[in-house]
């Protein structure tokens, strides 16, 4: 009775519902900006290894800036720019673009190194077997570059996953978001961190395990 | 047939090639010999179209590799080459590294692919290696699996760029000997080589490169034993 007399109230079970639904929508961001960034990422790896000299440096630079501005001020920028050109902007959409474009820039030097890691002498060994550029790519210089450069693209997922934290102060309920909310009710700041940190552990889990089980079956 | 005519090729500045004239006929083993930066690598190179050549002409079996509008990646499948690296695609088995170009550029069925990339590995001797990665595979094992798996796309002609100058040298001679099977199998080759027993015995004339000029060709016995040109002389005298 006492609970609904108070502003403030402690952890409840159903409030673990709550935050199992903001993860849910931690992992939604996550995956949508992780998924997109990474095919865009690719293609402007390929862009920076193959491009002439123009692209590449266009390119390279445009990237640089999303790779080198702290995302905090992206998320803010973007979603506030909108709104002042007369449409406004979904917290969400805000987020996703900025996480996905985001995810592109730390991609692309590593699609670029996967390429890289497949030396010319070895890309001209499957040309001189009458391969063409594109089969060359599909079945010689991806899988070999993936196999190079896959722990370091996991890094970056999971980096992006963490830092769609960030994405909380556009007013977007994800797990940080609804740890605050909790955290300003409940007072109860530890449990509240503890539990939410053990929700982004069981978001990461799956995906280093799978990386790691990938890596043993590509070593042997 | 083999047509080179006045092929010259620069990288930037340098000249590498100045004016190669060279016929090689259907059945013939060529050696080519000559120090470092003689530009007999490059000449290889120039013959399947991995490099562009600056003036003159290659001309396989009529067709101008450099002329535009040529299907070099068709003409390709006819020139096995086989490099100073083997580059063995390390992802794959040994049976699926020599089937993958017959199944994917030939378009052969993947059944039809492995029984093809089986018979060059038992040709070259690998016959119980089929399903090793490269990495457990030796130097020597690596380039002969890289020479099945360019004879697996039924080539008429194939270029050795210093097939055996990468590896150990208690390894050199079972690359030699399966080079050598080829030759007496009538396959057509030209052969970038240190190796000068190899050029001596296998083949039917040797050529002679120096500063990007084809100082000499003959037969070996006129290369290794009354030499014209004071360079060739010089040569083959540090060499040995």
């Amino acid at each position: 009775m006492s609970n609904n007399m108070s502003f403030f109230s402690g952890f409840q079970p159903h409030d673990l519902l709550f935050m199992a639904e903001a993860a849910g929508q931690t992992l939604l961001i996550s995956v949508l900006s992780i998924s997109t960034g990474t095919v865009f990422g690719i293609i402007f790896g390929w862009m920076l290894q193959s491009g002439n000299w123009v692209v590449r440096a266009i390119l390279g630079t445009v990237l640089d800036v999303f790779r080198s501005v702290p995302l905090l001020i992206q998320l803010v920028l973007f979603f506030n720019f909108f709104p002042i050109m007369g449409w406004p902007l979904e917290p969400f959409a805000a987020g996703t673009f900025v996480l996905s474009l985001y995810t592109a820039s730390l991609v692309a030097q590593v699609a670029r190194g996967g390429i890289e890691a497949v030396g010319k002498p070895m890309r001209r060994a499957a040309r001189s077997l009458g391969m063409s550029y594109w089969q060359d790519m599909r079945y010689v210089v991806w899988p070999i570059g993936l196999r190079a450069v896959f722990p370091a693209w996991v890094g970056v997922a999971l980096g992006v996953m963490k830092d769609s934290a960030l994405v909380s102060v556009l007013g977007y309920v994800e797990l940080l978001r609804a740890s605050q909310i909790l955290i300003t009710r409940t007072q109860e700041p530890f449990i509240i961190l503890a539990v939410a940190g053990a929700f982004y552990f069981v978001l990461s889990y799956p995906l280093s395990k799978y990386s790691q089980k990938l890596e043993e079956r590509w070593a042997s | 047939m083999i047509e080179i005519k006045g092929l010259h090729k620069y990288f930037g500045d340098l000249h590498v090639l100045k004016g190669i004239d060279l016929n090689v006929a259907k059945g013939e083993v060529l050696s080519v010999i000559g120090s470092s930066g003689s530009g007999k690598s490059t000449l290889l190179y120039c013959i399947n179209g991995l490099e562009e050549i600056q003036k003159g002409a290659v001309i396989v079996d009529g067709v101008d590799v450099h002329a535009k509008g040529t299907d070099v990646n068709k003409l390709r499948q006819n020139l096995g080459m086989v490099f100073q690296q083997w580059n063995s695609f390390p992802h794959l088995t040994a049976l699926e590294n020599v089937a993958l170009a017959p199944q994917i550029v030939k378009k052969h069925s993947k059944t039809d692919a492995l029984e093809i990339a089986a018979k060059q590995l038992k040709h070259v001797g690998l016959g119980d290696k089929l399903n090793v990665y490269p990495n457990s595979l030796s130097g020597g094992q690596q380039q002969r699996l890289a020479i099945a798996r360019a004879l697996a796309m039924e080539p008429e002609y194939m270029l050795f760029d210093e097939a055996t100058s990468a590896l150990d040298p208690e390894l050199v001679g079972e690359v030699l000997e399966t080079m050598r099977m080829l030759a007496e199998e009538g396959m057509t080759m030209i052969c970038v080589t240190h190796e000068m027993g190899f050029a001596r015995d296998v083949s039917d004339r040797v050529a002679y490169f120096h500063q990007g000029i084809m100082e000499e060709i003959g037969p070996p016995e006129q290369i290794f034993g009354e030499a014209q040109s004071e360079h060739t002389r010089k040569f083959l005298a540090n060499v040995r």
